[in-house]
């Protein structure tokens, strides 16, 4: 489905994010992507889209060569990928539906997303992602509207709006609460065992990858240092993507950060923060 | 914690200038250039007596307005300024912003930024008086020359801060339209224009505003507009009709501020 050949990036400054870095991803299936910062997490997931130019090595989607494409062919192949953001990436000023439906946007040409008239398919399947995402009210909403855990699932409605073959996920987690990251990793891994749809999702938190993920690569400094089943992962291999630490205290961690859930949708408003002011 | 207390010390604000020599030198220095440069000013108190009284009749004109003696002077004046500002402001704003998208260097190719940006430095460099006299000197005098000044200054004011605006978004946003495979000008509809447009529409207001009273002050030039009217005021000493324009210009310049400060709360 998915095959990187010995990708390699070395951005202009001269470091090396990614080093030769090959491997298979079969239909279906959930990779999770973890290593300390600056491992190469978030230039491997840009490499495959080309949001980042790779600068060696192939990417081969169903068998198709990615790193080539002229700019007409690349918006093709991107269309086939859809992307799901650390920070949601949500156009904060547009509507929820105005969102998910620029997941067409590869699809329709430019006056017809001008004036907003997609096809009545476009929006009978934004309207049905909406529902599977548990945001059926919230269509007309503006995204600023919504909580964070909300956004993500915009989020993850507007990269199946694109229809893809392949999810790239980058941290999809890390501006959540341990009960909301949660939910939407669920969320995240129904969607692509219902659609047979593979997945790259990076992840900081090895719990989180672990508890959800078919399969585990560790990046680090752009090497691929593990590939395995979850539950291989030990405190040995652990050492050796992040460091030295004493990773058996994690499971307590882990089960008090479950009850310490932070209430969202409560954060005042600018008025409020300012009006001590005035 | 674990360690024993330290022992305490005091703390000061690390000045900006660590040299002590340097400031107090830097300190000393302007305030001698300062006290140099009072004294440089020559007044001459004749004069100023003089003109106090002159002052004074001007200040009693304004303070007795006469709307009515050539009130279809003023009229006229007005209605031209407000055809000038409106008409020189839509124009402006929608010249500007092709150059604005241009000019903005994270989604611009260099060559077309470099030529977008000396378009707003042309616009910029000259005051409009200055080029008022030249499109004045062109088309002769009336309102087409302040319709096109206005115009012309309008392009390097809003497009150089619109430009601004592109190049602070929240590139995230942007990127994410560029991964679903949408082309330029779709990334601009959907990941730039909706983070910019408040501040469009605010600049565009404010901008308004700004030709709305430049149009007064182009006028003395002969670029048509209640300046014109103004001009003539003065020069008669017809200090009460002067008196009732600068009236007029301040509560048209109160109405577009409070209602500019609305529609921009509006659009937030």
């Amino acid at each position: 489905m998915l095959r990187l050949e010995s990708l390699t990036k070395r951005y202009r400054t001269g470091d090396k994010a990614l080093n030769g870095v090959s491997f298979d991803v079969p239909a279906g299936q959930v990779v999770g992507l973890i290593g300390p910062s600056g491992a190469g997490k978030s230039t491997l997931i840009r490499c495959i889209n080309r949001l980042v130019e790779p600068s060696g090595g192939r990417v081969l989607l169903n068998d198709s060569d990615t790193t080539h494409l002229g700019r007409r062919d690349l918006r093709r192949a991107r269309r086939r990928m859809g992307m799901i953001f650390q920070e949601y990436a949500l156009v904060e000023r547009l509507t929820v539906m105005e969102n998910v439906l620029s997941g067409r946007l590869g699809y329709v040409s430019f006056w017809r997303s001008y004036f907003r008239r997609f096809p009545q398919g476009d929006i009978d399947k934004a309207f049905a992602l909406l529902a599977r995402v548990g945001l059926s009210d919230h269509a007309d909403k503006r995204a600023s509207a919504l909580s964070g855990g909300q956004r993500q699932r915009v989020g993850i409605a507007r990269a199946l709006e694109q229809d893809p073959e392949l999810l790239l996920v980058d941290e999809p987690t890390a501006s959540l609460d341990p009960k909301t990251a949660r939910q939407i990793m669920r969320l995240l891994c129904e969607v692509c065992r219902e659609r047979t749809l593979p997945a790259i999702i990076s992840l900081h938190d090895v719990l989180l990858a672990k508890m959800f993920v078919d399969r585990i690569i560790g990046l680090r400094a752009g090497e691929i240092v593990f590939d395995g089943a979850p539950s291989e992962l030990d405190a040995a291999t652990l050492t050796e993507i992040y460091g030295e630490e004493d990773w058996t205290q994690m499971h307590d961690e882990a089960d008090a950060a479950e009850h310490g859930t932070k209430p969202h949708d409560l954060e005042p408003s600018r008025e409020e923060r300012m009006a001590g002011l005035a | 914690m674990s360690t024993a207390l330290a022992e305490s010390r005091p703390w000061k604000r690390p000045p900006l200038i660590r040299n002590a020599w340097l400031r107090w030198a830097l300190y000393l220095g302007a305030l001698v250039y300062l006290l140099a440069a009072l004294n440089s000013i020559e007044v001459n108190w004749e004069r100023v007596s003089e003109g106090l009284a002159q002052g004074w009749s001007f200040a009693q004109g304004f303070l007795a307005p006469d709307f009515l003696t050539r009130s279809r002077d003023i009229w006229r004046g007005m209605a031209e300024s407000l055809t000038m500002t409106v008409t020189s402001t839509v124009v402006g704003c929608l010249i500007s912003v092709p150059i604005a998208l241009g000019a903005a260097r994270n989604i611009a190719p260099l060559p077309i930024y470099v030529v977008c940006r000396a378009i707003i430095a042309a616009s910029r460099a000259f005051q409009e008086v200055i080029i008022a006299i030249l499109f004045v000197a062109m088309f002769g005098f009336g309102p087409f020359a302040g319709f096109l000044t206005l115009s012309f200054a309008t392009i390097g004011f809003m497009a150089k801060l619109l430009a601004e605006d592109i190049e602070d978004i929240n590139e995230v946003q942007a990127e994410a339209i560029r991964a679903t495979g949408a082309n330029w000008w779709q990334v601009i509809n959907y990941g730039i224009q909706p983070q910019v447009l408040p501040r469009l529409i605010g600049l565009s207001l404010y901008r308004l505003d700004i030709n709305f009273r430049e149009s007064a002050v182009i006028g003395i030039v002969g670029a048509g507009g209640v300046g014109a009217t103004l001009n003539t005021a003065m020069q008669r000493y017809d200090y009460s009709t002067a008196g009732a324009i600068l009236i007029m210009i301040i509560v048209i310049v109160l109405i577009a501020e409070y209602a500019s400060s609305h529609l921009r709360k509006w659009v937030q």
